[in-house]
């Protein structure tokens, strides 16, 4: 039955973590196929961005798995799942504030080329990368920005900027952890036709609050709450399950 | 647009002042390579003068006691100390922040109590004395005058190269694991081995710096291994503006001028080292150079 070839671009199988006595992710088992836009949503402190965390690497589960694309991935560093196709923003925004908007957005680009590693050459000899850079942030709507300093631009552009960021990589895999935090209306409304247009082979996986607009982004939806999974299936589905009124929409 | 007064510093000055300018070039070499850690890395080493050191100790052993040619004594001193800086750098990077400045400290005190101790090998408080200049391609840089040319030749080339490297894509990758590290390696980078190239090449410049040292000294003492050597040099770096390639050079400067010019007229020099960087740290907090800068504009800005 198992099939060699894992046809899940991302597994997570019994996937377990505590901080001291306090279990953060209790037994999570989740499977997104190449392509899926999956909602992840729970309370405060149900283990959403923890959960992002041991996904990316920057945390270690304490036991469990995660494949990606049917690679165990679990003992590897944060640069190597980079490497297997997999970005991320945070909810909070990480950018390099004292550089322009071009340079973010070609450190992204650089991220995942051999040239990272050239010492030789300054890095404005590569017109490709600047080009492609630009190109990322025109898609994005922020080119008449690019050669300011990231510290000058307004929130919701730096928003835009971590997801461009994450873009520029063309992930196979995409984490976006609260993507319309503290938005506007008319910029909230610019990130969802910018999420929506997030090529189909790229698996979209979104943490959020806001259900108006991610539930529209959404074809699955997975309900977390004190570290487990609660309800998790087709977005109809869980909206008029029970549990899900009952956790998360307070009714 | 300096270039000519740089240059031309031999016909006009005399021996001391042109053998001043000669410590100077030395000194920023140095410094320019701690600035890689400290500046450009954000990781303040309180160690870096173990590389200058154990490159000057290497030439001056195999030249004076093994009778080497100086051409195979400078590579081996070369490749020795950067050999030492990678294996100093897997231990230091095990920590970040005031853990790798403690580390950086010890490593080099290790070697400092070595050179006091092993006086079988490097006579101990005597130092190693009576060392040679080489002459490369024949020349002898015996006078102040071709010393300070072959300095500021290797001193040009070091400054560019590293110029280059900051510039680069690793130099931004660099950069980038100083601000934001999580966000690096969420990106693809592996700030690990950014960190450690990047302490292998301080390394690196910080020997060739000591092998200059050695050559214009031609007298080689464990005090030059001490903390205040390292401690000097870090002083440098912060006072002249750390992350900039200027800072490093001006900040050596001035510690060498304080050090000729103060300890003439008053013996606690270095008490007046200690005011003025004080007065520069509260004056102007990242430093000379891009304090300057700052000036500078302020002016434009106000004149307009």
């Amino acid at each position: 039955m198992t099939p060699l070839i894992s046809n899940h671009a991302l597994e997570i199988i019994n996937l377990n973590k505590a901080f001291g006595g306090l279990s953060v992710t209790q037994n999570v088992s989740l499977a997104m196929r190449p392509g899926e836009r999956r909602l992840i949503i729970g309370p405060n402190g149900a283990g959403k961005t923890t959960l992002f965390n041991q996904i990316s690497g920057d945390l270690r589960p304490n036991s469990g798995q995660i494949k990606l694309f049917g690679t165990d991935v679990t003992q590897f560093a944060p640069y190597k799942r980079a490497h297997f196709g997999l970005s991320r923003t945070y909810q909070i925004i990480t950018l390099f504030t004292g550089d322009t908007l071009e340079h973010n957005i070609t450190l992204g680009l650089l991220g995942l080329r051999p040239s990272r590693w050239q010492m030789w050459r300054p890095l404005s000899f590569y017109g490709d990368l600047a080009t492609e850079a630009r190109r990322i942030l025109d898609a994005v709507g922020l080119l008449h920005l690019a050669a300011h300093p990231v510290s000058d631009i307004a929130y919701g552009e730096k928003r835009r900027v971590e997801l461009a960021m994450a873009l520029a990589q063309r992930p196979r895999v995409l984490l976006l952890d609260e993507p319309l935090a503290g938005l506007s209306n008319t910029e909230r409304s610019t990130v969802k036709s910018l999420i929506a247009s997030i090529p189909r082979e790229t698996t979209v996986i979104m943490i959020e609050h806001d259900m108006d607009t991610a539930l529209d982004l959404a074809e699955t939806v997975t309900l977390l709450n004190y570290g487990r999974v609660i309800v998790d299936g087709d977005r109809d589905a869980v909206i008029a399950d029970e549990r899900t009124r009952e956790v998360y929409l307070g009714v | 647009m300096d270039c000519p007064l740089f240059l031309l510093l031999p016909f006009f000055a005399g021996d001391f002042y042109i053998n001043l300018a000669s410590q100077i070039l030395i000194a920023a070499i140095f410094a320019l390579s701690l600035n890689l850690l400290v500046g450009y890395g954000g990781m303040t080493s309180l160690g870096h003068a173990s590389y200058l050191s154990v490159a000057a100790y290497i030439s001056a052993l195999m030249t004076s006691r093994y009778g080497l040619g100086h051409v195979s004594a400078a590579f081996i001193s070369i490749a020795g100390t950067t050999a030492m800086a990678a294996f100093f750098g897997v231990i230091a990077l095990r920590a970040s922040g005031l853990g790798f400045l403690m580390i950086t400290l010890a490593l080099s005190q290790v070697l400092w109590g070595r050179a006091y101790r092993m006086s079988n090998v490097t006579n101990g408080d005597n130092g190693i004395a009576g060392l040679t200049r080489p002459m490369p391609f024949g020349i002898s840089l015996d006078s102040a005058a071709s010393f300070y040319w072959c300095a500021l030749i290797v001193a040009s080339f070091a400054y560019l190269m590293m110029a280059i490297f900051v510039s680069s894509s690793f130099g931004s990758s660099l950069k980038g694991v100083r601000d934001q590290p999580r966000r690096m390696a969420a990106l693809g980078f592996n700030p690990w081995m950014i960190r450690w190239i990047t302490f292998i090449y301080a390394g690196f410049w910080g020997g060739v710096s000591g092998l200059l040292y050695v050559y214009y000294n031609k007298y080689i003492h464990p005090t030059s291994l001490s903390t205040t050597s390292s401690a000097e040099a870090l002083l440098g770096v912060i006072a002249g503006g750390s992350g900039t390639l200027g800072g490093p050079v001006v900040g050596a400067a001035l510690v060498l001028l304080l050090k000729n010019y103060a300890s003439a007229y008053i013996e606690r020099w270095n008490m007046l080292l200690g005011l003025v960087f004080l007065f520069i740290v509260l004056v102007m907090p990242t430093g000379i150079v891009p304090g300057l800068g700052r000036l500078v504009t302020g002016l434009r800005r106000g004149s307009r």
